[in-house]
């Protein structure tokens, strides 16, 4: 192909090209035929000139050339996902503004062979996470925020939304482990309270990871939030189920199951909460790692999760979680490291962002980063992926020959 | 048909069963095993391969065995790269087998200097992890000025700096002869065929029997369609380009990539059974904005195709923050899923260490070992390293998954005789673990200190903290 700015003509020699293409008699244009065909359809005086932009060398021995279409996969995937709904407006007993709706897949991630809408009917759900207490931050993530944000979680959760264009917060009560304040759970409702009151979309309230404590925390907050279909983050199989369950249902509160990296038991917590809630109020998580820190395995049991959903398997057609944040605990993400490296004030929030994209391509739905640029750029990818297609195939042969920088 | 297990039995009864151990197998049914696990090569069998009694059985046990991607070599001198040869669609299915090279581009109009520095870059690059050097593979020339004399010029100049193996870009069929005049020996990639040239790349890839690329921006027609012709006029050593889209019409690269895939592996559709490339650099001329943010793209871009099936990149950045998590998440992906996670709890020994050296305690989860391990060894402090089973989970999440339990400690620590190898009773946990050292501390009656956050710490953790909590231990234990 010539440069597209190199030969006036060439815009009339491609649109009789493209004339031919779209008739079934010829493929490729360095074919005699071709040759014959255009000069039939010419002028004298047009062939004159465009001839030799693409007459080729020399003569080729006219070849016939079947044309090979190409035919879309063939695809079955019978199972669908469930579509679950976060907060709750007015009209539905909470207070948000408005609520998300994730899931619905028809097939594994961005597989758009048929419209976007249909195999992927909802975008993700980019959350950014906010503590209720001061935790050590990578300088990449803190930098964004002033000090005194921190401190401060509903201040934090509305600089989120507000400033960093994230769909929802995830409020992780930190503080409530007995480990290390012990905040008791109705101070940590009164934090919940603060938040739900300086944000107004939906949110996502995660504990300490201690498994007694979180129970009396999550009842506790379930109470406190009720009618608002909060995100609870999470159940797990070592948990006093019966015990948590019960205010979740009685409040309207969503749940994600938590069962790092293995099916088997996310299928058998899953088959737990099922006594409770309905379906369409379970999330899942397989747990995400960093680039570099295990992302492989995180990677795989989501992609795995999701497959077998849609392959059928009805215990694991929940939409799927994505604790991207993790992508912090590579040393790569937040380490000085050698200036070849480049600075980690870039390397650090990079890392999170491709934590983030392979975990999109695995199939999750709800993502929790903690450094503020994550939302925007993977939205900005999930715009261009749903995006109408508008884009210059003919200019793509250019890459070979264009000069960059 | 997808990538279902072989019988090792039916590989058995075509080998020649001479129990020769050539293979460096005990025997024949042992490497019968390994093949079918992927762990050995059909080649290492050489009786099969070279004696021609056997040629109908090998090319039996080929048919068998045979990816269903085809694996394509790019060679220079000694450096032999292997693109595609895959079985399946998705890694947990069996495992992916070949990591995509990537190469970083040159052009005929930069100045011999920034040629070199590219060259010297893409070849010194390297990265340490988990014991596996991380590399960039290859040099892919593009001709800007579309002039076959400064082509020349700048192949000499990559050749004379570095010995990694070259791709040549033009979709002029006289310039890529120009560069093949210059390797004859070798193999580099011929990029590209396209629809307006393939039957004169045809000829070249035949004459200087190189692989060569198929090049056909968002139109799988086209792409089959020269593809079918190639293979039909002898051309087998095929890589497919469906054109890398960054920004609009990423999900048509992505689509193309999937498709091509999933057509040879759960189709077993022989005319997409080709490796495939991308090249995330054309984010430097499709995206607006500064470098920044074509660089960011770039690496999007890579991200992207490399958990799609793509088997070979073209890249621009030299950015060591583009270029490190790409190789890593290159290097994770490819990693062989049947590995275990974990490693076994026990305690290490690192370096000489005496009865009053520290003891370091980590997860056994694979990559936390690795990293633990190689800093401490690296910074050569005499310790012990005690893994605790965590079932496999690092650090943070086996604390936040309450699976770093004292009960587990006290099991290590028993069974490797620890108290016998030192005198204090003092255990230095990670950070990150700081909310069990109470836990553990009433459970094991050993004094629990809370160490640094990342093991690259430890050296100034050592010298700076560890005499002292030995001492305060001394002095309260006399
Ligand atoms: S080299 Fe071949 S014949 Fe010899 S032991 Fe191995 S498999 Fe058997």
């Amino acid at each position: 192909m010539e440069k597209s700015d190199k030969n006036p003509y060439r815009k009339i020699a491609e649109s009789f090209i493209k004339a031919f293409e779209d008739s079934d008699e010829i493929e490729l244009d360095s074919i005699e035929i071709a040759i014959d065909k255009l000069e039939l359809l010419l002028s004298s005086i047009t062939r004159q000139i465009i001839t030799p932009t693409i007459m080729p060398p020399q003569i080729v021995k006219p070849i016939e050339v079947p044309k090979v279409k190409f035919e879309k996969p063939k695809m079955v995937w019978p199972g669908k996902i469930i579509e679950v709904e976060i907060g709750a407006t007015r009209s539905m007993g909470g207070t948000r503004d408005k609520t998300y709706i994730i899931g619905g897949e028809k097939a594994p991630s961005f597989y758009f062979f048929e419209k976007p809408e249909i195999v992927m009917p909802h975008k993700p759900i980019f959350a950014l996470d906010i503590f209720d207490m001061k935790i050590s931050l990578p300088k990449a993530v803190r930098m964004f925020y002033g000090e005194d944000v921190l401190n401060d979680p509903a201040e934090w959760a509305r600089i989120a939304i507000e400033k960093f264009n994230a769909d929802m917060i995830t409020l992780h009560l930190v503080s409530t482990d007995p480990n290390v304040k012990n905040t008791s759970p109705s101070e940590a409702a009164k934090i919940v309270e603060n938040v739900l009151q300086a944000v107004k979309v939906p949110i996502c309230v995660g504990g300490s990871g201690n498994p007694e404590k979180d129970v009396e925390v999550f009842s506790k907050i379930s109470e406190i939030a009720e009618g608002e279909r909060i995100l609870i983050n999470s159940l797990n199989l070592d948990m006093d189920l019966k015990k948590v369950l019960e205010p979740i249902k009685k409040y309207g509160h969503v749940v994600i199951d938590f069962s790092p990296m293995d099916l088997d038991k996310a299928r058998q917590l899953n088959r737990k909460v099922y006594d409770y809630l309905p379906k369409n109020m379970i999330v899942i998580d397989m747990n995400c790692a960093g680039i570099g820190y295990g992302l492989e395995y995180g990677y795989t049991a989501t992609q795995r999760a999701r497959l077998a959903a849609l392959r059928g398997d009805e215990e694991l057609q929940h939409p799927l979680v994505a604790g991207v944040s993790n992508a912090w605990a590579a040393r790569e993400a937040w380490l000085k490291m050698d200036p070849l490296w480049g600075p980690k004030e870039i390397r650090g929030p990079i890392w999170e962002l491709l934590t983030g994209l392979c975990m999109l391509l695995a199939g999750a739905d709800y993502f929790m980063t903690v450094c503020p640029t994550t939302p925007s750029t993977l939205k900005e990818f999930v715009e261009y992926i749903y995006g109408e297609k508008v884009f210059s195939k003919e200019e793509l042969y250019n890459w070979v020959s264009t000069k960059i920088g | 048909m997808p990538w279902k297990s072989i019988s090792p039995i039916e590989i058995y009864k075509l080998l020649p069963r001479t129990n020769c151990q050539k293979c460096g197998e005990e025997n024949c049914m042992a490497f019968a095993a390994k093949l079918v696990n992927m762990e050995t090569k059909l080649d290492k069998c050489t009786p099969l391969l070279e004696e021609p009694k056997y040629k109908a059985n090998y090319e039996k046990i080929w048919s068998i065995i045979k990816p269903a991607v085809k694996e394509v070599i790019i060679k220079r001198g000694d450096i032999s790269l292997k693109i595609g040869g895959e079985y399946v669609m998705y890694r947990h299915d069996l495992t992916y087998i070949n990591p995509p090279p990537i190469a970083l581009d040159v052009d005929d109009e930069m100045s011999e200097n920034e040629i070199i520095n590219r060259v010297k870059f893409t070849e010194n690059f390297s990265y340490t992890y988990t014991g596996i050097n991380l590399k960039l593979d290859m040099i892919a020339i593009r001709s800007v000025s579309e002039d076959p004399k400064k082509f020349i010029k700048t192949v000499k100049i990559v050749m004379e700096n570095t010995k990694l193996p070259i791709m040549l870009c033009s979709l002029k069929p006289e310039i890529i002869e120009a560069g093949l005049s210059l390797l004859k020996n070798d193999r580099p990639l011929i990029y590209a065929a396209t629809k307006s040239n393939w039957n004169e790349m045809a000829k070249l890839s035949k004459e200087y029997k190189c692989p060569l690329a198929v090049f056909s921006p968002g139109d799988m027609d086209g792409l089959l369609t020269i593809t079918k012709n190639l293979i039909d006029s002898g051309v087998g050593d095929l890589v497919l380009d469906p054109g890398t889209f960054v920004g609009n019409g990423l999900s048509t690269t992505i689509n193309s990539l999937v498709a091509i895939r999933w057509k040879a592996c759960e189709e077993e559709n022989p005319l997409y059974g080709f490796p495939t490339m991308g090249v995330p650099m054309t984010a430097w001329f499709l995206m607006d904005g500064d470098k920044l943010k074509k660089a960011t793209w770039e690496a999007i871009a890579a991200a992207s195709l490399i958990v799609n099936h793509v088997s070979l990149l073209v890249m621009h950045s030299i950015e060591g923050w583009v270029l490190l998590p790409i190789t890593l998440l290159r290097r994770n992906i490819y990693t062989d899923p049947r590995k275990p996670v974990s490693v076994k709890p026990e305690l290490k020994v690192i370096g000489n260490p005496n009865e009053w050296s520290p003891v370091f305690v980590t997860s056994n989860f694979v990559l936390t070992y690795y990293l633990v391990s190689g800093d401490i060894e690296n910074s050569k402090i005499d310790s012990y390293l005690l893994i605790v089973d965590t079932e496999g989970y690092a650090v943070d999440v086996a604390t936040a998954a309450n699976k770093f339990i004292p009960d587990k400690f006290k099991e290590v620590i028993d069974e490797s005789g620890l108290e016998k190898k030192v005198k204090h009773r003092i255990l230095v946990i990670p950070r990150k673990a700081a909310k069990i050292s109470g836990d553990v501390e009433d459970a094991i009656k050993w004094r629990v200190i809370v160490g640094p956050s990342d093991s690259s710490e430890i050296p100034a953790f050592v010298k700076n903290e560890w005499p002292k909590i030995l001492e305060e231990w001394k002095s309260e234990n006399k």
